[in-house]
Parts: structure tokens; C-alpha cells; sequence
């Protein structure tokens, strides 16, 4: 129950993030070279006049400014994000249909680069200055320097042109309509390559966070306690050390939450993953600048939905905290 | 033992230095290796590595290496210019909240906290999509985006650094307010912003290549990023157009990341045991 009310009052705290988007998408609209209602009506000049004049009328673009923005609020609220011509559907519905694809590579990436992270982490932490910790985090170095699309492209080259063992790009088969689990198992062929590729920076981030995180916990009085007693040190590691180092790790991750979704941009736009990055790609591409301003919004939702399940988890981890 | 020496004591770090020193050198003598600029066709497309072109060429003939090159400039320009945009901003916004606290500081932490909730890759490409692909809008867009964390590292010191004698003792000689904070407590704070501020540069690069990836680089300026958009269509036959500008990116930012890292031990000996 508690945690229920926790959970609301969090929500709650993304009230002022939302409006914060709102007035930038707002300031975007007007800063964009232009009529704001050619903006809103996505690619230029395929929008018709009639519908110009009723985006005109129903932002009331020939009133003041904050009247303007008072439209513009009442609208997002009412989830009316608008039309793209270019797509000929609206903008909430064509997100929501991308989005999916999209919270599948994130959760997935996420739960790669957590879980991979502290284990990697650990062992680096564990063994401070072995070579088992330099070869850790030489990796990890490496990796916080690769550029995301690349290190696609390259999984690609090796993987599934060299190799021949994974798909280049898209979600699915085309035309083989799998169903059950042979449809699961296409899904996550897919998968792997675009998951891997928007994991890898974040894993190596994690690890550098978890190896000082350990080496710091290892000092502590209590792990000499333990010592003391007798315990020994596969007990120490696991039943002490482990769940007090994962905290730094889990508030980071809950920094990068927001990262994770903007990097999924660019990973699907590498492996035509059909989500909510190819559309802002292809948005992009067709200058359809009020479909970019909608992904941003539902992007923002996601984010602060991450967000709050990691408080949640950070609550478990560690009963001190205050939820 | 001087900064210098303990920085020394880092191989890492020396190694990262020397990679970034070539780079930069690689950067500005742009114009004298390649005199004729990054988009020259000099050559038959898809030539391999070796040879004239050490590098090869591209899809339409021109010389992967002078891209590396030329590229090595706009990738330093955007970073750099954009690292000093964001610290700039963060130190003011920063220095405000630490130094007056009460209702300035909840209130600019605020805006912080929320720049740093929202997904700033799709913040960036937005504001250069608005603002029309140029090396100004990406230089902005990107320090719009990082300004945040130099803001907390600034409001941090402050906070802890404006209850001290030395402020009071200026306060107390009649120094304003503008005086106490950019020529008694700024000063202090050097060390944390320089050693944030370089790895600052390294995302700012990475931010960069996968702006002009996306196709919102400066269409007039050669860029890492581009290059390997370009290069994706025929990954698949001539891989080397996508990979060389790529090991440069990885090189520099890597590079620079090694510096920061050292910058912050020599700052902070005690950082070394741990």
C-alpha cells in the first residue's frame, strides 16, 4: 500500500516534466522559421489550405501568446497531438503503433546492460588490479568510446554479412507470417544485434560505476566484521557486498534512462528496427517537424515511467530509503 | 609533486594525451594535407585501401583519408565550442543556485533536474531540425543538452566553498557579490570543471557524429558521422568507408576520455587508491 502511494505521488512529480516539454515544444513551434501553423501541419506544403486555416483557428495563432499557449496545453491533454499528411494518420496513433518495437529494444538493452554490467563489475571489483580486472576494464574503456551506430554497422558487417548467422535489419521475417513461437524466436534473431549495439555503452558504464562502487564496499567496516566471523568470501560478496554496491549502479540507471530512448533513435534508424526511432528518422527526413514534437512528448512519458520503476526497484533494494 | 608529474604518473593518460595531441595537429594541418578539402573527387569510387589512396575512396571517388582529416576539424570545432557553451551556461546557472541558495537554488535545480530527465539525443535533434542543419545549431543543441551536470558540479562547490573564512573575509572588506564569485570562489572550483569539462568534450564528439549520422551535420563541412552515413549503402562491399572514420571517432573520443580521467586523478591524488 505504501508502495502504491509512492508510486502515485511520483507520478504526480511528472506533471511538472510534461508541461515542461509542452512549453518547449511550444518555444520549438515558434522558434522554427516560418508560419507556427505550417510547423504543425508537418511536411511543407502538403498540408491543404483548409486544414492550415482550421490548425489556425483551433491554436488561435491570431491571439496572443499565452492564449496561443493555452490552446496548445489544452490540446496535448486532450492526447490531440495533431495530423501528419505525410503518414496520412495521426500522430498519436502512428507512435503508439511504433511504440512497442521500441519499449522491446529498451528493455532489453536495458536489462542487458544492467545485468551484464554489475556481474562484469563485480569481477573487476573483486580482483582489484588482476588481470582479470584489467582485461574488464580495458573492454569497458573501449566500449564508452564507441560510437553506437558504428559498433551497429560493424555487428552487422561481421555478424550478418561475414557470418551469415543473424538478419540485417527489421523486426521480423517479411512474408514468412510465423506465428507462436517460431514468430518469438524470429523476433528475437532480430533482436539481438540491435539490443546488443544500444546496450554496449551503458554496460560499459555500469561496469566502471560497480567496479569503484565494489572496491569502495570492500573497505567497509562491516565486510571486516564478516571476515572476522569467519565467513567466507564468496558469503561476503554475495550476501554483503553485492546488494550495497548495486546502489550507485541503480541510480545511474535511472539517469540514463532518457539517454536509452534517444539512443534507440539512432540504433533503429541503423537496423530499420520499426519503432519509434525510424519514424522520428523518416520525420526527419520528410521535414515533418510536428511528428518529431509528438515523439518527444511520448518519449518524455516513457522516461518518466523508467524512471519510477527504478525508484521502485531502488526501494527494494534498500529498505532505509523513504519511498 | 607538481600536476604535471602526477599527471606523468598515469601511462594511460600520457598515451591519450599524445593520441589527442595528433589529432589536433591532424586538425589544423587540414589545409596543408589536403589542400583541395574533403569533397574532392580525386580518384575512381570504391578504390580499397593502399595504394595512392591509403584509405580508399568513397562512393563517389573521394578520399577517405582527407575525410579523416577534415572531419577531425568540425568534430574539434563542434566539441570544444559546444563543451565551453554548456560550461559557460552551467557555471552561471550553477554559481546562482550554490551562491544565493534559498528559492533561486530550488528553483534553478529544478529546470536542471529537468533537463537531465528528458531524453536529450531527441531534444538535440529537434533543435536542429528547427534552427536548419548548421555547425552553429549543432554546437548550440548540444550544449543545451549538457549544460546540466556542469550546473549540479558548480552549484556543489559553491555551496560548500560560499560558508567558508576566505568568502566571508571578502564579504566582510566590502567585495560584491560579482567579485566574491568569479575572482575568489570560481577560481577554486577549477580543478572539478576542467577534469568534467575534457570528458565533456568526448560526448560532445559522439553527440556530434551521430547528429551528421542522422543527416543533421553541417552539409558544407565534413564529418565523421557523415562519412559513415554515406558509407552504409555499400557496407556490404566496401567496408572501409565506414569503418576508418569510425576507429576515429572511437580513437579520439577514447583519447580524451584517458586525458580526463588523468586530469581527475592528478587533481585528486586520493582518487588514485581507489
Amino acid at each position: 500500500m505504501r508502495r502504491l502511494a509512492f508510486a502515485g505521488r511520483r507520478l504526480a512529480l511528472a506533471v511538472p516534466v510534461l508541461f515542461g516539454v509542452a512549453v518547449l515544444n511550444f518555444f520549438l513551434i515558434h522558434l522554427a522559421p516560418g508560419d507556427p501553423a505550417s510547423v504543425m501541419a508537418g511536411e511543407g506544403g502538403s498540408a491543404t489550405p483548409e486544414y492550415m486555416d482550421m490548425l489556425r483557428h483551433k491554436f488561435g495563432l491570431d491571439q496572443s501568446l499565452p492564449l496561443q499557449f493555452w490552446h496548445y496545453i489544452v490540446n496535448i491533454v486532450q492526447l490531440d497531438l495533431g495530423y501528419s499528411f505525410r503518414n496520412d494518420e495521426t500522430v498519436l496513433s502512428l507512435i503508439l503503433d511504433r511504440l512497442w518495437p521500441t519499449l522491446l529494444l529498451m528493455v532489453t538493452a536495458f536489462i542487458l546492460s544492467v545485468v551484464c554490467g554489475t556481474l562484469l563489475g563485480l569481477l573487476a571489483g573483486t580482483r582489484r588490479n588482476s588481470p582479470r580486472d584489467g582485461i574488464i576494464s580495458v573492454l569497458a574503456l573501449l566500449a564508452s568510446a564507441t560510437p553506437t551506430f558504428w559498433l551497429g554497422l560493424m555487428l552487422i558487417v561481421l555478424f550478418s554479412i561475414r557470418l551469415g548467422w543473424l538478419p540485417t535489419s527489421g523486426l521480423e521475417t517479411i512474408g514468412a507470417f510465423n506465428e507462436g513461437w517460431a514468430y518469438v524466436v524470429d523476433v528475437a534473431r532480430h533482436l539481438i544485434l540491435p539490443a546488443l549495439s544500444l546496450a554496449m555503452f551503458y554496460l560499459a558504464l555500469y561496469v566502471r560505476v560497480m567496479r569503484a562502487s565494489v572496491v569502495e564496499q570492500t573497505r567497509q567496516d562491516y565486510v571486516t566484521t564478516a571476515r572476522a566471523k569467519g565467513q567466507s568470501e564468496r558469503g561476503i560478496v554475495f550476501g554483503h557486498i553485492l546488494r550495497n554496491a548495486l546502489l550507485p549502479v541503480v541510480t545511474m540507471a535511472g539517469v540514463q534512462a532518457g539517454n536509452l530512448i534517444g539512443g534507440s533513435v539512432i540504433v533503429e534508424a541503423v537496423f530499420g528496427w520499426p519503432g519509434i526511432g525510424t519514424l522520428a528518422f523518416s520525420a526527419l527526413q520528410g521535414r515533418d517537424l510536428n511528428l518529431l514534437l509528438g515523439i518527444f512528448i511520448v518519449s518524455a512519458c516513457v522516461v518518466v515511467v523508467l524512471n519510477l520503476m527504478v525508484d521502485l526497484a531502488y526501494g527494494i533494494l534498500d529498505p532505509r530509503v523513504e519511498l | 609533486m607538481s600536476l604535471l608529474s602526477r599527471f606523468a604518473r598515469n601511462r594511460l593518460a600520457v598515451v591519450g594525451a599524445l593520441a589527442l595531441l595528433l589529432v589536433l595537429v591532424m586538425a589544423l594541418a587540414a589545409p596543408l594535407l589536403y589542400p583541395a578539402g574533403a569533397f574532392a573527387l580525386v580518384g575512381p569510387p570504391t578504390q580499397p585501401p593502399g595504394g595512392t589512396f591509403p584509405l580508399g575512396t568513397d562512393t563517389l571517388g573521394r578520399d577517405v583519408a582527407a575525410g579523416i582529416v577534415w572531419g577531425a576539424r568540425t568534430s574539434l570545432i563542434v566539441s570544444v565550442a559546444a563543451t565551453l557553451g554548456a560550461v559557460v551556461l552551467g557555471v552561471l546557472t550553477g554559481a546562482f543556485a550554490g551562491y544565493y541558495r534559498g528559492i533561486t537554488d530550488t528553483a534553478i535545480m529544478r529546470v536542471t533536474e529537468f533537463f537531465q530527465t528528458i531524453p536529450s539525443f531527441i531534444l538535440a535533434i529537434l533543435l536542429v531540425a528547427v534552427l536548419s542543419p548548421a555547425v552553429t545549431s549543432e554546437i548550440l543543441a548540444i550544449a543545451v543538452v549538457s549544460w546540466p551536470g556542469i550546473a549540479r558540479l558548480v552549484r556543489g562547490e559553491f555551496a560548500s566553498l560560499g560558508g567558508r573564512e576566505f568568502v566571508l573575509a571578502t564579504a566582510g572588506l566590502g567585495a560584491g557579490d560579482a567579485r566574491i564569485v568569479f575572482r575568489h570562489i570560481l577560481p577554486n572550483c577549477a580543478s572539478p570543471l576542467v577534469a568534467v569539462g575534457s570528458l565533456l568534450v568526448a560526448s560532445a564528439i559522439l553527440f556530434e557524429s551521430g547528429l551528421s549520422f542522422l543527416g543533421l551535420g553541417d552539409p558544407n563541412l565534413m564529418s565523421w558521422g557523415l562519412m559513415i552515413s554515406a558509407g552504409r549503402e555499400v557496407l556490404r562491399s566496401a567496408w572501409w568507408i565506414c569503418t576508418f572514420p569510425g576507429i576515429a571517432i572511437l580513437a579520439t573520443v577514447l583519447s580524451i576520455n584517458l586525458v580526463g580521467d588523468g586530469l581527475n586523478e592528478a587533481f585528486n591524488p586520493g582518487l588514485r587508491d581507489r
